[in-house]
């Protein structure tokens, strides 16, 4: 008899029966062997002045507490065009949320809580939306139409978003393949959550309404790490149009996931994408454990079909060992109750996730679904052992359970119980069917925890409030000749101009090509200066100062073609950004006055050097034959930036000792 | 009956689809200049262009392709869409108040049309209990659906029936009345059946809703819940209209008939009591009174129904500038009653004064109302008012323009006689004349004034 039972024991067994190994170890074997298989939807808002059915302004963000008033809603599933109740749209009628938006005048009108209806969709973002469809090869729609897709978790006040499909299959070019692309749509912002307690959400309205466009692409990724170069790329695309806003929230990645075998699982809201391998490589060995846990439950229980839960409610004294609860408990708030699952002794603790097991599945869904706060649950194969053997032996007794079983013990408030046990069978029940389909929130650590259930096309309604907008052929040829570069030439061209490859991320990340052009081709700097100009220099400055509100990358051309015109070595530029970051509205001879540069003839330079030659030999100690020049350098540096550059200086120096004469050639 | 394979497609678009050989809920490819779409054809709607084919790609998404980029359709499925709000039987308890709900339209209940693209009401008891279940915890509830009209289509005939078949309903013995109805014209149908129900034993209530119930934000719900405790369990035996307190889901108000109004066009909270303050104040599972007096529910069955209105009847708004023929035009096409909504303390400009005298001469009732809405008619305090008087203009106290419409119309369809109309019109019914107005009936707060924004961020709007 398997007395002896170890739940951590059995979370590293499961572990390494699953076969999970951690990113950096993984190779494309592990992820063909598990059959990994990912999409990307890229949310990306766009830079217009106004909101894109109403004509409040689209960039003003409030504190969480600053607001002027407050409404409550609730959510109710309807009818979808299509017969169907939408399978959220029931588990969110479940919870019985009661929604508060916190308005702030300045930010949110009548249209953005749902008591006037919808304005004309703002054409500005209309525009800049098909500008993107354009570059993305997507075939673009005749004739928009606004769509309802339901949201009930409250995250717009209207209950769904408005939200239209500009364009249809295409695709992007990464390094190595060809990504599809599913579609790309125009659509609202949602509301931020403030926070989301027991039975009542919080939201602000700042950000809703404002103009978002969504990028979907086909599950084409077959790793975790094209899954971010796929991510880079949509971004980068949208921001070689200048025309998206940038800064925290203003592109946030969904990531589809799926092993063989399992389900399309969505990854909602990952605002960086470093954290998208780790998120995605762990989601897909949590559904290649899940789909472990199925054949070891289909093997043990005998019936899965009239498999069913059993509880008892328990007394407060009987979770003593916790106080929170059981305090609540005594005060008569909560009821507790012992659960037994029929033959998932060993399920429990089977691993899911790093540091999470089958558990962690439940607990997720009881506050979810059932509103219980975490802690929410005890059970009986905690890997840390706070759940005492003797109580846990009371319980089983009690339950006339078997040793094949495992027990929780969950408690809440009395109407949130009946709930809490049907979530409970319910995400049981699945374990020996599927994969669950849902859509999962990301963590900072890389794993994920359950939202809620995933939406499918259901939850679509065409806007009765809004009229289809036609896309005229002479329109889309008009934007279509001021279209941006495409990303991948983008690649190319850096290439070619040999710039280091570690400033590409940075340079399009932030549109710079354009304006790394223009120093080339207009004030003739070098190439590989321009490159890492920005690539090293501003990266490395921008890590260490705020910018100031005003400053543009239209300033460090200026700048450049400044010193053009002053005659002064572009190396100086390094020096002078750091001011120009701080405070864009200095002007640069003042800059010039603050580092204390002053013009001086090459000529004049170079004439120091055999005084100084002289000077060091009088002075040296060092045996190292090159003391002289580093020396040399060292003294001059500071009169010769901007005047000379420093390697030709250098060669100069080099020759003065080499032949006696300062001069760049022997 | 045949069936319309391509409802709502004409001209162009319908060319094409038949050129093609395709119908509506058709699965398709369709190859354009601008690239392959595939989906399923919806139906178009008919106020929409013939340029135009809607389609419903996988992704749920509807999109319109241009009929001049089409070069070819390949069907490869068909499957058409039933919409239908899940029926289940309205379970019945006995220890639950009876309640009949009668349907007029709007949007109370309600599913998409897709010819239209509008919102088409749907209103079984087991419909009504699958979209809103929690109706059974308050009440047992019957419907019939007397007609379906747009709130703005309601008139005179449908005042009438409603009349009638609510005083059938009250004689079969029912605990309560709630009568769903469009919003737009919500109070003019409160004043009608208060008049034409005279002395009713139980809460008669209407309800509407803001926000169609095809929306999971929709007010329709609650509002109902409302209605359905307000009819089943108060004891008000008055004509009501049970609409959203605040925007927020937190509580209604009983408003009297004659006193309330649509104020916003697009708010919840948009029917507030005029001049006075609501009668009670409803959640779903509560009701508080708000003011002392009111008809008490009655176990006896006795109800006068008055189901008389004339037709040619007209408020005319006035404004400055306002010229004669408006009103002559009135009295040469054969109405004989007229409520002017006049300026200020009820005032009209002097051109006006010879189509007045015409049309009183002509034994045309002419009441004046306030357009501010607010306050009484005091025609003694200016000599234009004074002129009025005695030009034969009758001030009718502080009843609402629209109020003493109805109740003009109302008067007219019983008599003739201006001094029998006078009586009825001036009698005060259920409040729509008062005797004075308390000082909490007008409040219309200000924005941006500091005490009036803290109230507001304490207690919702
Ligand atoms: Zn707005």
């Amino acid at each position: 008899m398997k007395r002896n039972f170890s739940p951590r024991d059995n979370y590293q067994k499961t572990k390494s029966a699953v076969g999970y190994v951690p990113l950096h170890k993984a190779t494309q074997a592990d992820y063909d062997r598990v059959g990994f298989k990912a999409g990307l939807e890229v949310h990306q808002q766009l830079k217009t002045e106004k909101k894109l059915f109403c004509n409040c302004p689209a960039r003003i963000y409030n504190k969480y507490d600053d607001y002027d008033a407050e409404i409550i809603r609730h959510m109710r599933p309807t009818l979808s065009e299509l017969g169907e109740y939408d399978g959220t749209a029931l588990m969110e009628f479940k919870t019985r949320k009661t929604i508060i938006y916190r308005i702030k005048n300045e930010t949110a009108c009548t249209y953005d809580i749902d008591d006037t209806p919808p304005f004309p969709i703002n054409k500005q973002a209309l525009d800049i939306a098909l500008e993107i469809a354009l570059l993305s090869k997507l075939n673009i729609v005749g004739e928009v139409h606004i769509t309802r897709k339901q949201y009930l978790d409250g995250s717009i006040p209207t209950g769904f978003q408005r939200t239209a499909i500009l364009g249809v299959e295409g695709e992007i070019r990464l390094r190595n393949k060809r990504v599809r692309l599913i579609q790309l749509s125009i659509e609202e912002d949602s509301c931020r959550e403030v926070s989301d307690v027991g039975h009542v959400r919080t939201y602000q309205t700042d950000r809703l309404g404002i103009p978002l466009i969504e990028t979907v692409t086909y599950p084409d990724f077959a790793n975790p790490d094209e899954v971010r170069e796929g991510a880079e790329y949509i971004r980068f695309l949208n921001r070689s149009t200048g025309k998206v806003r940038t800064g925290i929230g203003a592109g946030r990645e969904d990531v589809n996931v799926s092993c063989r075998g399992g389900t399309r699982v969505e990854i909602k809201g990952v605002s960086h994408n470093k954290w998208i391998p780790e998120i995605t490589h762990n989601e897909v060995f949590r559904q290649w454990a899940l789909l472990k846990i199925r054949r070891i439950l289909n093997k043990k229980v005998k019936n899965p079909d009239n498999w069913k839960i059993q509880h008892k409610f328990l007394n407060p004294e009987d979770i003593e060992f916790i106080s929170e609860p059981s305090i609540l408990a005594k005060e008569n708030k909560y009821k507790i109750v012992a659960v037994n699952l029929p033959g998932f002794r060993g399920i429990l603790s089977h691993f899911t996730q790093p540091g999470k097991t089958f558990a962690n599945e439940l607990s997720d869904r009881l506050k979810v679904i059932a509103c219980i706060e975490k802690p929410n649950l005890l059970h009986s194969e905690q890997i840390e052992q706070i759940f005492p053997d003797a109580h846990l032996h009371k319980i089983k007794d009690m339950m006339n359970s078997n040793p094949n079983d495992a027990q929780l013990i969950i408690w809440g408030p009395a109407d949130d119980i009946p709930t809490a046990l049907e979530t409970i069978e319910e995400r049981c029940k699945m374990a020996f069917e599927r994969v669950p389909n849902e859509s999962r929130k990301s963590l900072e650590d890389g794993t994920t925890i359950f939202e809620r259930v995933l939406p499918g096309p259901d939850r679509m309604y065409p806007d009765t409030d809004s009229e289809p907008i036609p896309l005229k052929e002479d329109h889309i040829n008009q934007l279509k000749k001021n279209l941006p570069v495409e990303i991948h030439e983008r690649y190319e061209q850096l290439r070619k101009w040999k710039i280091p490859e570690d400033t590409y991320n940075y340079i399009l990340r932030n549109n710079l090509v354009p304006v790394i052009e223009k120093l080339i081709e207009e004030l003739g700097v070098d190439p590989k200066f321009a490159g890492t100009l920005f690539g090293h220099d501003l990266k490395y400055i921008e890590g260490r100062h705020a910018h100031s509100s005003d400053f543009s990358y239209e300033k460090i051309y200026e700048l450049i073609k400044f010193l053009k015109q002053g005659k002064i070595n572009f190396a100086l530029a390094k020096i002078m950004i750091p001011f120009v970051v701080r405070n864009s509205k200095k002007d640069f001879a003042s800059i010039l006055t603050a580092i204390d540069f002053k013009q001086i003839p090459k000529e004049d330079i170079i004439n120091e050097i055999p005084v100084l030659k002289k000077k060091f030999k009088e002075i040296n100690k060092s045996r190292n034959k090159d003391a002289g020049i580093h020396w040399i350098m060292g003294e001059l540096r500071k009169s010769a930036l901007g005047n000379i550059s420093l390697a030709e200086l250098k060669k100069i120096v080099e020759n003065t000792y080499k032949t006696g004469i300062p001069r760049t050639k022997t | 009956m045949k069936k319309n394979v391509l409802q709502g497609y004409k001209g162009r678009a319908l060319a094409v689809l038949q050129k093609f050989k395709t119908r509506v809920w058709s699965q398709v490819e369709i190859d354009t200049t601008r690239g392959l779409f595939k989906g399923t054809i919806l139906p178009r709607s008919e106020n929409d262009d013939d340029r135009h084919i809607v389609l419903k790609i996988s992704s749920g998404y509807n999109i319109g392709i241009s009929v001049d980029t089409v070069t070819s359709i390949k069907e490869f499925g068909y499957k058409e869409a039933k919409y239908k709000i899940k029926e289940r039987e309205f379970p019945y308890a006995d220890d639950k108040p009876n309640v009949k709900l009668l349907g007029t339209g709007g949007t109370i209940a309600s599913r998409l049309d897709y010819r239209t693209g509008a919102v088409i009401p749907a209103f079984s008891p087991g419909e009504l209990y699958g979209a809103v279940p929690e109706l059974a915890d308050i009440c047992n509830i019957t419907t019939e659906k007397l007609f379906a009209v747009f709130s703005e289509n309601m008139g005179p005939d449908e005042y009438k029936i409603l009349a009638v078949a609510i005083g059938k309903e009250i004689e079969k013995g029912t605990d309560g009345i709630i009568i769903g109805h469009g919003t737009d014209t919500l109070h003019h149908t409160a004043a009608a059946l208060t008049y034409m129900i005279q002395n009713p034993p139980v809460p008669i209530v209407l309800v509407g809703s803001q926000r169609s119930s095809d929306r999971p934000s929709s007010d329709a719900a609650l509002n109902l819940m409302h209605a359905a405790y307000a009819a089943g369990h108060s004891d008000i035996a008055e004509v009501l209209v049970c609409m959203f307190g605040p925007t927020s889901d937190e509580y209604g108000f009983l408003h009297r008939g004659t006193r309330v109004r649509k104020m916003h066009s697009s708010y919840r909270s948009t029917f507030r009591t005029v001049g006075d303050i609501p009668v009670a104040k409803v959640t779903r599972d509560s009701l508080v009174h708000m003011k002392d007096s009111y008809n008490q529910r009655r176990k006896d069955r006795k109800v006068k129904i008055l189901p008389y209105f004339e037709e040619k009847v007209s408020i005319v708004f006035y404004y400055p500038n306002m010229k004669p023929d408006i009103i002559n035009s009135l009295v040469d096409n054969g109405y004989k009653g007229i409520v002017i909504a006049g300026t200020g303390l009820g005032h009209v400009n002097k051109p006006l004064y010879t189509a007045i005298e015409k049309a009183v001469a002509n034994n045309v009732a002419i009441y004046m109302t306030v357009q501010t809405l607010w306050g009484y008619v005091h025609m003694h305090v200016y000599e234009t008012g004074r002129d009025l008087l005695a030009k034969g203009i009758i001030p009718a106290e502080n009843m609402l323009p629209e109020v003493a419409y109805i109740k003009l119309g109302w008067a007219l369809g019983q008599t003739d006689d201006p001094e029998k109309v006078k009586e009825i019109m001036l009698t005060p019914i259920q409040d729509d004349i008062t005797e004075r107005e308390p000082y909490n009936g007008y409040l219309i707060y200000q924005g941006g004034v500091p005490e009036v924004e803290e109230f507001i961020k304490k207690f919702r709007k």
